[in-house]
C-alpha cells in the first residue's frame, strides 16, 4: 500500500533510525513497565496483548503488503485452545499458552496455503470468508460454549511456582510476552528474511526474477504474524479468564485493521500506540453508550482520507526518522 | 476510569477498615445495575431496571447511609459484562452489582463476585444452575427461574393434554437450561419430546426453526427463548399458519413488555408464569403507576420489580449488619424474611433462592382488556414453598 | 410423503426459504457487482444501505404515513442519492491510490452508520408490517408458501434481470462496460466518466436499498440487518466472478438453494457451505464462476 513505500528509510540514515527506534523502544519498555503503579493493571494488561495482535497484523500489512481481513481467527483459535488446555486439560499456563500459539500457527500455515496464491483484494476477501468459516465453526462447536465462552478459565501457577492470580505475577508474565513478541519482529524485520520481504513488496516481479520464492516468503510472513496473533489471543484468555465469540468475530478482525491504520501502516511502533488509543477510547466511551462503534467508523474515514500515515507515521515524518 | 489517584489513600482506608469490624467500605453503599440496554432484553430489564433501583434506593429510609447508583450496558456479551464488572469492583468500588438478564454472563458475574467477595443479586437471568450446581454465598437468585418456569407452565400445559413437543431453543445457557427443565417435566408427566432445534441469540428469522417444528407434527412447539427471539417466533409462526394447522405454542418465558409488543390480537391466550404482575393488589398497583410516570409510561416488569424487591431487602440487610461487605451482607440476607409492596412476605433460602408465591397467568382476548397493560387473567396461585425447586434436588454444594 | 428420509413438506419448505434468501443474496451481490466492476471498489458500506433501505421504508410508514409499495420506489431513491454523495465527497478522492483504501473507507463508513442507527434503536428488531395485499398464503399440499414470500422471490428475478439487460444488452451499458476497461478513452469520446461513476454507485446502492425494504416485514427492521448479511454476499460475489453481472445473480439463487438443502441435511454446516464453496471456487477459478481474470 502506498504510505508505506514513503517511510522506507535510506542507507544513510538508517544508522541513526535505528538509535532512535532504540530508545523509543526503552521509552515504550518503561511506560509499561510502570504505568501499572498509576493506572488499572487490567486494563493495561489488555493494551499490551492487543498491542501484541496489532504488530503481528502490522507484519504481514506493513512489511508484506497483504491486508487479511480475519486475523481474529488467530486470536480466537489461541484463545480457546488454550482456555480449553488450562480449564478441561489442567495444563500448567505456560503450556496453555504454547499449544495456544501452535494451534494458531497451524490454523496459520493451513489458511495461509490457501490465501497465499492471491493478492490485495482477492486476499482480503479470502482471509474474511475463512475468518468466517472459523467463526461459524465455534459458534456450533460444543466445547467453545457458543455464547457463553469458555468461563472461569484457571490461570494456573507459571512453571509451578509463580501464582498467576496475584495481579503482579499476572502482568510480568504479559508484560514478558509482549515485549519478547515485539523484539521477535523487530529482529524477523532487520534480518534477511524481513529484507527479502521488502523487497517482495516493492517489486514482487523483480524479486521473483532475482530468483526469491515470491510465495514461501508470503507464507513464512503470513504463518509468523498469525503465530504473534495466537500468542496474544492465548495470553489475553488467560488475563480476562473468559475465551468467547467476540474474539473470533470479524468486528475483532476490523479492529486490529484499525489500531494499525492510526497508529501507522508498516511503523515500528505504530500499532502499539494504534492499539492503546483505541482500547483507551472503548474503555472511555462505554460508559457514555455505544458510540464506540460510530467512533471508530468516523476514526477509520478520517484516517484513510487525509491521515493515512497514521500517528507515528506523521510522528516520524516530523522528526525524520522512521518510527 | 482507570486511573486511581487515590490508590494509596485507598489502601490505607482499607487497612483502617479492616481494623474496624463492621464499616461501610468508602462510606459509601455504590450499587451497579448491569443489564441489556440496547438489545433483545432491553424492555425486560433495561433502563426500566434501573429506574426501578432509583425507586428503591429513594423509598428505602436511608438513615445517614449514603447510597450511590451506576448503571452500564452488557450488550449480551460475555466478555462485556465481565469486564464491567471486574471494573466496578475492582476501580469503581462497586459493592452489589444487580439485574443482568442474561444467564451466560450471570454466571460469569457470579464467579467474579465470589472471587472478590461482593454481592450479586440476579433479577434478570433465569438459569436455575445459579442456586444449583453453579450456587455462591455472594450470590441470591432473586425473581424467577428455568425451574419454576418449567414446573409452571410446562407442568399446567401437559395437565391440559399437551403431551408430544418440539422445542425451538435459544443456543445459550438460559434456553438450554429452560429447555431441560421443561423436558424433564414433559417426562416425568409421561409426554414425549419429538425434537429440538437451537437457534442463535437474537436470530431475527425463524422461519427455518418453525418449519422443522411444524414438520415434527407436535401438539406443543415449546418457545425455549425469551425477549424479541419470542415474540419474532410467535410473529413468524402466524405466518406460516401453525396455530392454525393445529400446533399451539407455548411461551416458556414471557414478559408483560412482550405482550405489549405484540398486541392482545396475536397474543390472546398464551398460557405463562410470572411471580410478578402490577394489577394484582393496590400495592402493586400503586407502584406500577409510580414507574410508569418516571418510565415513559411502560409498566414494569416482573424483572424490573425484582430488582426494586431485591435492593430495598439488600438495604435493610446493609442497615442492620453495619457492612457492605458482600458475604457478611448475603448472609445476612438471608437471615432476615423479606417484605415489600410488590412480592409480600417472603424468605432467601440457604443456596441463594429467594421465595414468593408464582401466577399461572393466561393473556386476555382484546375485548376483555379494560386498558393500557391490561392484559392477564389469573389462573392459579403457585405457593411459595411449591414454586420453586426443593433445596435438595438442586446440587449445591453449600447444602449439605 | 418423504424424500430421502425427510418429509416432503421439511424439504420444499426449506427450499423455499434457501430461495428467499437466494433472492436477497442475489439483489445484494448484484448490486456489490456492478460497483466493484466499475469503480474496482469492494464497497463495505452495502450492507449498511441495505439497512437504511429498510428503515426507510418505516420511516415512511410511521412519520408520512407512506405504505410499501410508494417505500419500494422512494426508498432506494432517496438512499441511492445519498450514495452518491458519499461517491462524490469521499469515495472520488481514493481512486488514484491502492483499491484497499476504498475498501476500508466503506468499512468505516458501515460502522458510522450502523453505529448512529444502533444508538438510536437499539437491535432488537421494529416490527414492519406486511403489506395487506400480501398477507396470507396458499396451501399447496407439500408445504404452505405464504404470499409474501413468493413475491420477494418473484420481484427480485424480475428486477435483476432487468439490470443484467441493462447492462449487457442497451447501450447505456454498453458505455459503463467500455468506461470500466478504459476511462480515459471513453472520455475522449466526450463521455461524462465521472458522473457515470456516480451513478453507477448510486445505482449498486439503490439495489441495496430495494433488497432493504423487501426485507422490511419479513426479516424486521433492525440496525444490524447487514452486517453480517454482506460477508455472505461477499462470498457469493466472489465465487460468481467479481465483476460479472450474471454471475451474481445465478450464484446468489444457487447459493441460498444450497444453503436450503444443507439445513435439512446437515443443518450444522449450513452457516459454512458458502465459505467452503468459496474457498474451493478459489483454488480451483480464482477468478470466479463467472469471472475473467483481471
Amino acid at each position: 500500500m502506498s504510505a508505506v513505500h514513503e517511510l522506507a528509510p535510506d542507507a544513510a540514515s538508517r544508522a541513526e533510525g535505528l538509535a532512535h527506534q532504540r530508545i523509543a523502544t526503552a521509552v515504550m519498555v518503561a511506560f509499561f513497565a510502570l504505568a501499572p503503579l498509576v493506572a488499572y493493571p487490567v486494563f493495561l494488561m489488555k493494551v499490551m496483548c492487543f498491542a501484541l495482535f496489532a504488530c503481528a497484523f502490522n507484519l504481514l500489512i506493513g512489511y508484506g503488503g497483504l491486508l487479511s481481513f480475519g486475523h481474529a481467527m488467530f486470536l480466537g483459535t489461541a484463545g480457546y485452545a488454550s482456555a480449553h488446555a488450562a480449564k478441561v486439560w489442567g495444563f500448567p499456563p505456560e503450556f496453555a499458552i504454547l499449544f495456544g500459539t501452535a494451534c494458531s500457527a497451524l490454523l496459520g500455515l493451513v489458511t495461509g496455503l490457501l490465501a497465499i496464491r492471491r493478492q490485495g483484494i482477492y486476499f482480503a476477501m479470502i482471509t474474511l470468508a475463512l475468518a468466517q468459516m472459523v467463526y461459524f465453526f465455534y459458534l456450533q462447536a460444543p466445547f467453545t460454549g457458543g455464547e457463553d465462552g469458555i468461563q472461569a478459565v484457571p490461570r494456573g501457577k507459571l512453571f509451578g511456582l509463580l501464582d498467576l492470580n496475584s495481579v503482579w505475577a499476572m502482568y510480568a508474565l504479559v508484560f514478558a510476552v509482549f515485549v519478547g513478541g515485539f523484539l521477535l519482529i523487530h529482529r524477523a524485520v532487520h534480518s534477511p528474511f524481513g529484507q527479502v520481504l521488502k523487497a517482495i513488496r516493492e517489486n514482487e516481479a523483480r524479486a521473483l526474477s532475482l530468483g526469491y520464492d515470491v510465495n514461501r516468503y508470503k507464507l513464512l510472513a503470513y504463518v509468523l504474524s498469525a503465530t504473534l496473533a495466537g500468542l496474544a489471543g492465548a495470553t489475553k484468555v488467560l488475563v480476562f479468564e473468559l475465551a468467547s465469540l467476540t474474539d473470533v468475530h470479524w468486528t475483532m478482525s476490523g479492529e486490529v485493521v484499525l489500531m494499525v491504520l492510526l497508529g501507522g501502516l508498516g511503523t515500528v511502533f505504530g500499532p502499539v500506540i494504534g492499539a492503546l488509543i483505541i482500547i483507551a477510547m472503548e474503555n472511555y466511551l462505554a460508559q457514555i453508550g455505544s458510540w464506540v462503534t460510530v467512533v471508530q467508523g468516523v476514526i477509520f474515514v478520517i484516517c484513510v482520507l487525509t491521515f493515512r500515515r497514521g500517528v507515528i507515521g506523521e510522528l516520524g515524518r516530523l522528526i525524520g526518522k522512521p518510527l | 476510569m482507570f486511573f486511581k489517584p487515590s490508590y494509596f489513600a485507598a489502601v490505607s482506608l482499607a487497612f483502617a477498615a479492616s481494623l474496624a469490624q463492621a464499616q461501610i467500605s468508602d462510606g459509601v453503599v455504590k450499587i451497579g445495575v448491569l443489564s441489556d440496554m440496547s438489545s433483545l432484553y432491553s424492555d425486560i430489564g433495561g433502563g426500566g431496571s434501573v429506574v426501578a433501583a432509583r425507586m428503591a434506593i429513594a423509598d428505602f429510609p436511608a438513615k445517614g447511609m449514603k447510597v450511590e447508583l451506576v448503571s452500564a450496558d452488557h450488550l449480551n456479551k460475555p466478555d462485556v459484562g465481565s469486564s464491567i464488572a471486574r471494573q466496578w469492583y475492582d476501580v469503581d468500588k462497586v459493592d452489589v452489582i444487580v439485574d443482568v438478564p442474561t444467564s451466560s454472563i450471570a454466571l460469569a458475574i457470579s464467579q467474579i463476585t465470589r472471587e472478590k467477595g461482593k454481592a450479586f443479586l440476579v433479577s434478570g437471568a433465569a438459569t436455575s444452575d445459579l442456586t444449583g450446581k453453579a450456587c455462591s454465598p455472594n450470590t441470591i437468585h432473586w425473581t424467577y427461574d428455568t425451574w419454576m418456569l418449567a414446573n409452571g407452565t410446562g407442568n399446567a400445559i401437559v395437565k391440559t393434554g399437551g403431551d408430544s413437543w418440539y422445542f425451538i431453543t435459544a443456543d445459550y445457557a438460559f434456553g438450554l437450561a429452560l429447555e431441560r427443565d421443561t423436558e424433564a417435566v414433559v417426562l416425568k408427566h409421561g409426554g414425549k419430546v419429538l425434537g429440538k432445534v437451537r437457534h442463535p441469540l437474537n436470530a431475527q428469522d425463524f422461519s427455518s426453526f418453525l418449519l422443522q417444528a411444524q414438520a415434527s407434527k407436535a401438539k406443543i412447539i415449546g418457545l425455549a427463548n425469551a425477549g424479541g427471539d419470542t415474540t419474532n417466533s410467535i410473529k413468524q409462526a402466524a405466518e406460516f399458519g401453525i396455530v392454525k394447522g393445529g400446533q399451539s405454542l407455548a411461551g416458556m418465558l414471557v414478559f408483560l413488555s412482550d405482550i405489549h409488543g405484540l398486541g392482545l390480537d396475536k397474543a390472546q391466550g398464551l398460557i405463562f408464569t410470572e411471580t410478578f404482575y402490577w394489577d394484582l393488589n393496590d400495592q402493586t398497583r400503586a407502584f406500577a403507576k409510580r414507574f410508569a410516570a418516571a418510565n415513559s409510561g411502560k409498566y414494569p416488569t416482573m424483572v424490573q420489580a425484582g430488582v426494586y424487591s431485591a435492593i430495598t431487602h439488600y438495604l435493610k440487610a446493609v442497615q442492620a449488619g453495619k457492612t457492605d461487605d458482600g458475604t457478611k451482607v448475603i448472609a445476612k440476607m438471608k437471615e432476615l424474611p423479606t417484605d415489600d409492596p410488590l412480592f409480600g412476605k417472603g424468605t432467601v433460602r440457604a443456596d441463594g433462592r429467594k421465595l414468593h408465591p408464582a401466577y399461572l397467568v393466561e393473556v386476555k382476548k382484546p375485548s376483555e382488556s379494560k386498558g393500557p397493560y391490561d392484559y392477564y387473567k389469573i389462573r392459579a396461585t403457585i405457593p411459595a414453598d411449591q414454586a420453586f425447586r426443593p433445596l435438595n434436588e438442586g446440587g449445591c454444594p453449600l447444602v449439605k | 410423503m418423504e424424500i430421502f428420509g425427510i418429509p416432503t413438506q421439511a424439504l420444499f419448505g426449506q427450499l423455499l426459504i434457501g430461495l428467499i434468501n437466494g433472492s436477497f443474496y442475489a439483489l445484494l451481490s448484484l448490486g456489490l457487482a456492478v460497483i466493484f466492476g466499475l469503480l474496482n471498489i469492494i464497497n463495505f458500506t452495502h450492507g449498511a444501505q441495505y439497512m437504511m433501505g429498510a428503515f426507510c421504508a418505516y420511516f415512511l410508514l410511521t412519520k408520512l404515513g407512506i405504505g410499501y409499495w410508494w417505500a419500494l420506489a422512494i426508498a432506494p431513491l432517496a438512499v441511492g442519492t445519498i450514495g452518491m454523495v458519499i461517491e462524490r465527497l469521499m469515495l472520488a478522492r481514493l481512486y488514484k491510490l491502492d483499491h484497499l483504501y476504498g475498501l476500508l473507507l466503506t468499512f468505516g463508513l458501515a460502522l458510522i452508520i450502523q453505529g448512529l442507527f444502533r444508538n438510536e434503536y437499539g437491535t432488537s428488531g421494529i416490527p414492519y408490517a406486511l403489506p395487506q395485499e400480501l398477507s396470507g398464503g396458499r396451501n399447496l399440499g407439500f408445504m404452505f408458501l405464504p404470499n409474501y414470500r413468493a413475491w420477494v422471490i418473484l420481484a427480485s428475478i424480475v428486477v435483476c434481470l432487468a439490470t443484467w439487460f441493462v447492462i449487457e444488452k442497451t447501450r447505456l451499458g454498453a458505455y459503463l462496460r467500455a468506461a470500466t476497461e478504459n476511462p480515459q478513452l471513453v472520455q475522449a469520446f466526450g463521455i461524462n466518466v465521472p458522473r457515470m461513476i456516480t451513478l453507477t454507485y448510486g445505482f449498486g446502492v439503490a439495489l441495496a436499498a430495494f433488497a432493504g425494504v423487501m426485507a422490511a416485514p419479513i426479516y424486521q427492521v433492525n440496525p444490524l440487518m447487514g452486517a453480517d448479511l454482506i460477508i455472505v454476499v461477499f462470498a457469493v460475489v466472489v465465487i460468481g466472478g467479481m465483476g460479472s453481472i450474471m454471475g451474481s445473480i445465478v450464484t446468489g439463487f444457487a447459493l441460498g438453494l444450497i444453503e436450503g438443502l444443507t439445513k435439512v441435511f446437515y443443518p450444522e454446516a449450513s452457516n459454512t457451505v458458502i465459505f467452503i464453496i468459496m474457498a474451493i471456487v478459489l483454488m480451483i477459478k480464482p477468478a470466479g464462476l463467472f469471472g475473467t481474470q483481471r
